[in-house]
């Protein structure tokens, strides 16, 4: 008699159905060591909401949002929560996985096991989730408390979180995938530092040329800002479906690369 | 027959130049990361000055202390940069120097001291922040964000900025056994907080009261001030001024007294 | 209930990275109960086997049936059956020794109660009691092997896959390790092993193969090895770096066959002592000498070579 049962094994070898043991190693590597990491990353929001929004709120005073005449704090708190949603989500799925890949070995050993490739990529991802979820409302919590929630609305912001996240963090594991190196994996802030300081994060964008408008536009950090803005100002617009649809699509990009790369990444 | 004379006058170049040979490895491993140091050194100034220099300038058509925004924060921007390249070269690279590729045992195995490594490691890095810095000085002068001809000043003075934050921090990395997440907390508690308080982007007489002490224990605040100094002429008592000069001296001397303490006590252990 | 007695049927196994053959068109059965030495000098292709075997590593070409499945579409199936010990330890650092089973035992959705009890045992087992709360990092290289040992059995595997089990352990902590493996072996754990050691390979294997360049060069029981590819007896003697070239010529009519090293000549034969006291009466005597059994180290260089392959 063997201790295991066998499982089934679906989508032609790539998971064994269990992914909740592999949340339930990190929850247990978390309480193990790392809360106090943990902890301190829902501090970074809140210190740059803090420094730029008090600092620099009081010499700018208040800021025009589709009409709506709002305190700077109030228009930048949403888009630094977008942001440390995209951050927290690409790190884990880019850094976190490379390294536990490359270095830590960890993937390797949880493949030695009855789980599948696809087992720990939606294992990894929902921890990050569950991270950034937390974080949100921890956010959200002294937004309230310093006065910037604008609208009851803003409870959505939660659910937008973790949608602004899983896609970062779909993209972020299929371009883990294509990476070898770390000098390579150097090249990521290059293309994330434009994104943040541009996409109607410290000021809306129409302070620059159409075409430029255009081009932050295409990005997705620009729609998980104006998403997340939507809901904790109020101020709701048509334009909410376009950002939805955006993530949407970059979701399911995300989901079909990785799992096309799923074996490339981990059963090579 | 070798002498000891012999081997004592063979090893008088290593005595002399040890530091140099250190810095000359630093470099070479370099190599792999030219490409990213260069597009990072000349993307980096033009984006900051664009999204914060005049994007967000737009939002401060007043101007703070007297003159336009971009003005204000471009040379507080370069002391960012650069301090922040040295926060950076003081974790990671220094422990993995001791604990993952053990770089630092290796030249002590040869003539080299741990003196002359601390030597060579800080040679290195202040080739690497001059060209950073220089870089990041002509976006600048090319954004017309610097009005006194004494602007390039800014260079000397981020290297001083980088050199005290780098050497507290690599005293403490080179004392470590592994890092069990410290960094991390040392980047998110510490390091962070110190840049988004140190008057970047506002004078700090916005920070409330409570917090301005921040700014007075950040190198970047006193190196942010006499970058202002250097490129637009603020105004300020001479003893403020002095007092920058000090901290940031007295920083880089103390880290580098118990830096150089950290890699004897851990090469010859 | 299996369709043959066959653990593991590989047919013209081949993996192929880019331009390179790692393990190129060999084949090998191993039935059910055996202990199998997989040999060869770095880079032959031994743990590319192994991971093909482990169903972590899709194979190029050819086929490949462990416990009666396919490694590329059942991974999860083969795999809840299979006990790997890699080469480096990859102990999960940020948990401690007893969480280290615990968790891997989930992976194979072991009830949580069921685990920590297998857990306990198998701390005995591999005797770490004593550090069960332990971090992982500060053990010693016996301790770690142990406790990733430890870990494979977790699921009470049919068979257990063991690359490089006792490099880099000190001769105390190997014969631990020898003897625990040895007490699977006799429970009837079939047991896939490669190792650079050949008194290892003595020890644990019924059968072995050699394997060289990605290919199989020889297969047999260690004995069968000896006798088919070398003597029963070897003798070594040296005369000189310079002077061992000459001599050798003289005395080339001695042995079974004659192998001229740099520092040494190495005569093959059935009686070693017969031969130097044959060499000796001719006026050659060596500066030192040696008579000793045959062993598969003699079997391995032959095969695969003197010549440093990396």
């Amino acid at each position: 008699m063997s201790a295991v049962v066998a499982p089934k094994s679906r989508f032609g070898g790539l998971s064994g159905g269990n992914a909740k043991a592999v949340i339930e190693r990190g929850l247990r590597a978390t309480m193990s060591n790392n809360y106090l990491i943990i902890l301190s990353g829902f501090f970074e929001p809140v210190f740059y909401l803090f420094s730029m929004g008090v600092g620099l709120g009081a010499i700018i005073g208040n800021i025009n949002v589709n009409g709506a005449e709002i305190p700077y704090g109030a228009y930048i708190a949403p888009a630094l929560l977008a942001v440390s949603a995209m951050n927290g989500a690409i790190y884990d799925s880019t850094w976190n996985v490379f390294f536990k890949l490359n270095f830590g070995k960890l993937y390797q050993t949880m493949l030695l096991t009855s789980l599948g490739p696809l087992d720990v990529a939606v294992g990894e991802i929902t921890l990050a989730l569950l991270r950034g979820g937390v974080y949100a409302v921890g956010f959200l919590i002294v937004m309230q408390a310093m006065g910037l929630v604008l609208s009851p609305l803003a409870i959505l912001a939660i659910p937008a979180v973790l949608l602004i996240a899983a896609g970062f963090a779909s993209i972020g594991m299929a371009f883990t995938s294509y990476m070898k190196t770390f000098q390579q994996m150097d090249w990521l802030p290059m293309v994330m530092l434009p994104m943040f300081l541009f996409s109607a994060t410290f000021y809306p964008i129409t302070v620059y040329p159409e075409g430029i408008q255009f081009m932050i536009q295409s990005f997705p950090l620009w729609h998980g800002v104006e998403l997340i803005r939507m809901f904790t100002t109020g101020v709701v617009t048509p334009m909410i479906w376009v950002h939805l649809a955006y993530y949407a699509v970059m979701l399911c990009v995300g989901v079909v690369v990785v799992s096309r790369r799923l074996r490339k990444l981990f059963l090579d | 027959m070798t002498t000891p004379a012999d081997i004592r006058q063979k090893a008088l170049n290593p005595k002399r130049w040890g530091w140099w040979y250190v810095t000359e490895l630093r470099l070479r491993e370099m190599r792999g990361y030219v490409s990213y140091v260069v597009t990072s050194s000349i993307g980096n100034p033009i984006i900051y000055l664009l999204a914060l220099g005049v994007g967000l300038a737009n939002l401060v058509p007043q101007g703070i202390e007297g003159v336009p925004y971009l003005v204000y924060v471009a040379p507080a921007m370069l002391m960012s940069t650069i301090l922040s390249v040295g926060a950076e070269e003081g974790m990671y690279p220094v422990l993995s120097g001791f604990k993952w590729h053990k770089v630092f045992f290796a030249i002590h195995a040869t003539p080299v001291t741990p003196g002359q490594i601390v030597g060579g490691f800080l040679v290195h890095l202040a080739i690497r922040f001059t060209f950073t810095a220089g870089l990041f000085f002509a976006a600048i002068v090319a954004f017309g964000a610097v009005p006194l001809s004494t602007g390039w000043l800014v260079i000397p003075i981020s290297i001083l900025g980088a050199y005290s934050i780098l050497t507290p921090l690599a005293a403490y990395s080179a004392s470590i056994d592994d890092d069990g997440g410290q960094f991390a907390l040392i980047q998110r508690l510490v390091v962070m907080p110190m840049f988004l308080f140190s008057g970047t982007f506002f004078p700090i007489s916005q920070i409330p009261d409570w917090l301005e002490w921040v700014a007075w224990v950040s190198p970047l605040w006193h190196a942010s001030e006499l970058g202002r100094i250097a490129t637009y002429g603020l105004s300020e008592p001479i003893w403020l001024t002095v007092t920058h000069v000090v901290v940031l001296v007295t920083y880089a001397a103390v880290g580098g007294y118990f830096m150089r303490r950290a890699f004897v006590n851990r090469l010859t252990r | 209930m299996l369709v043959s007695n066959q653990v593991i049927r590989a047919e013209n196994l081949t993996k192929v990275y880019g331009d390179f053959i790692a393990v190129n068109n060999i084949s090998f059965e191993v039935p059910r109960g055996e202990s199998f030495g997989l040999l060869g000098p770095n880079g032959a292709g031994k743990s590319t086997t192994m991971k093909m075997i482990a169903a972590v590593s899709t194979r190029s070409s050819g086929n490949l049936e462990v416990l009666g499945m396919d490694p590329n579409t059942e991974g999860p199936a083969i795999r809840s059956q299979l006990g790997v010990v890699p080469q480096e330890d990859n102990l999960d650092q940020e948990l401690r020794v007893r969480e280290n089973l615990i968790a891997y035992g989930r992976f194979f959705g072991m009830p949580r109660a069921e685990a920590s009890k297998r857990a306990d045992e198998l701390l005995e087992f591999a005797q770490l009691t004593d550090r069960v709360k332990s971090k992982v990092e500060p053990l010693s290289g016996g301790m770690k092997r142990r406790l990733t040992i430890a870990r494979s059995l977790m699921n009470d595997p049919q068979m257990l896959l063991l690359d490089e089990p006792t490099t880099g352990l000190d001769p105390q902590a190997r014969h631990i390790l020898w003897d625990r493996l040895f007490r699977l072996k006799e429970r009837g754990t079939t047991l896939v092993l490669t190792t650079h050691y050949m008194d290892e390979a003595e020890q644990l294997s019924d059968r072995i193969i050699v394997v060289d360049k990605g290919e199989i060069m020889a297969e047999g029981s260690p004995a069968q090895l000896i006798r088919q590819y070398s003597s029963k007896e070897v003798l070594e003697v040296r005369y000189g770096s310079d002077n061992n070239a000459k001599v050798a010529k003289k005395i080339a009519d001695v042995g079974e066959r004659m192998e001229i090293l740099p520092d040494r000549i190495l005569i093959y034969s059935d009686n070693g002592e017969r031969d130097l006291a044959e060499i000796t009466k001719r006026g050659h005597h060596p500066t030192t000498s040696l008579v000793r059994r045959s062993s598969l180290e003699d079997v391995f260089l032959r095969l695969t070579g003197r010549t440093l392959v990396e």
